[in-house]
């Protein structure tokens, strides 16, 4: 049962994926990235990552994707939403990613994992809250000392642009 | 058959791969920013996988809370800029901003 929805779940995300790297339209491209990153959220679920899931859903879903779809909007008016790579630059790029992928299996094939599965608790979200409210409780407000220097520095820069004399 | 950590570490390097192929090959700005996020999505993929199949702390999860709230803020100040780049020079083709090449 696991495995099946493994690979449905999987099946999803590197669709998504692919059609991420194919695609010539930049909405078509959102769209699939929805796709991949649903399918990301499903494979957290099964993970027993139930919250991470939530907040992928939330954050990357319902926060980033939505961000990416406003730059489409607001930077669409040059009309240039399709731009397509050389034929160089494209088989270039297939070969490197090629050529990664390849690197990444073979490591990934010759190492042996310790195949554990502990058993977690009911609620796996307990333990989450007092490792981010005990031991990572520095990077937990460093964190929202960043959210508040990107919010200012991000609302700084895409302020309207002032006509003046260059 | 039952479903182990190598799945997941198989799927990350294909969803990783993809990524990387996306960020040399597309010349529209933000369709970098979204093979940006694939490889970001990959490597959560992997911090979950090892937590779950190694862990019994959430090391792990909690990394993968960190990377989800940093790609956000990434995601929003990489569109600021964005904006500012159209703004000066009316397109989003990144290989437009070659103004400092020597």
């Amino acid at each position: 049962m696991d495995v099946a929805l493994f690979y449905a779940l999987a099946a999803l995300v590197v669709a998504g994926a692919i059609g991420v790297v194919t695609g010539r339209h930049i909405v078509r491209m959102a769209i699939q990235l929805l796709a991949a990153l649903l399918g990301v959220a499903g494979l957290y679920v099964l993970l027993a990552a139930e919250f991470i899931a939530a907040a992928q859903l939330v954050i990357y879903v319902g926060g980033t994707l939505v961000l990416i779809i406003f730059g489409v909007m607001l930077t669409a008016r040059s009309g240039t939403s399709v731009l397509r790579p050389s034929r160089a630059e494209a088989i270039v790029a297939a070969v490197a990613g090629l050529a990664l992928l390849t690197v990444l299996c073979v490591a990934i094939g010759s190492t042996s994992f310790p195949h554990v599965i502990v058993p977690r608790p009911a609620d796996a979200v307990a333990p989450l809250g007092g490792a981010l409210l005990n031991q990572y409780l520095f990077p937990f407000e460093l964190a929202s000392l960043l959210l508040l220097a990107v919010m200012l520095g991000a609302a700084y820069l895409a302020r309207p642009l002032q006509r003046r004399p260059r | 058959m039952t479903l182990g950590l190598h799945h997941f570490l198989f799927l990350g390097a294909i969803l990783f791969a993809c990524g990387i192929v996306t960020v040399l090959i597309k010349r529209h700005a933000i369709g970098i920013l979204m093979g940006v996020e694939l490889m970001l999505n990959a490597a959560n993929l992997n911090l979950v996988a090892f937590d779950h199949y190694t862990g019994t702390a959430p090391h792990g999860q909690t990394f993968a809370l960190f990377v989800i709230v940093i790609a956000a803020a990434e995601a929003a100040v990489a569109l600021a800029i964005f904006m500012n780049f159209h703004n000066n020079f009316a397109s989003i083709d990144v290989d437009r901003g070659s103004e400092l090449r020597g």
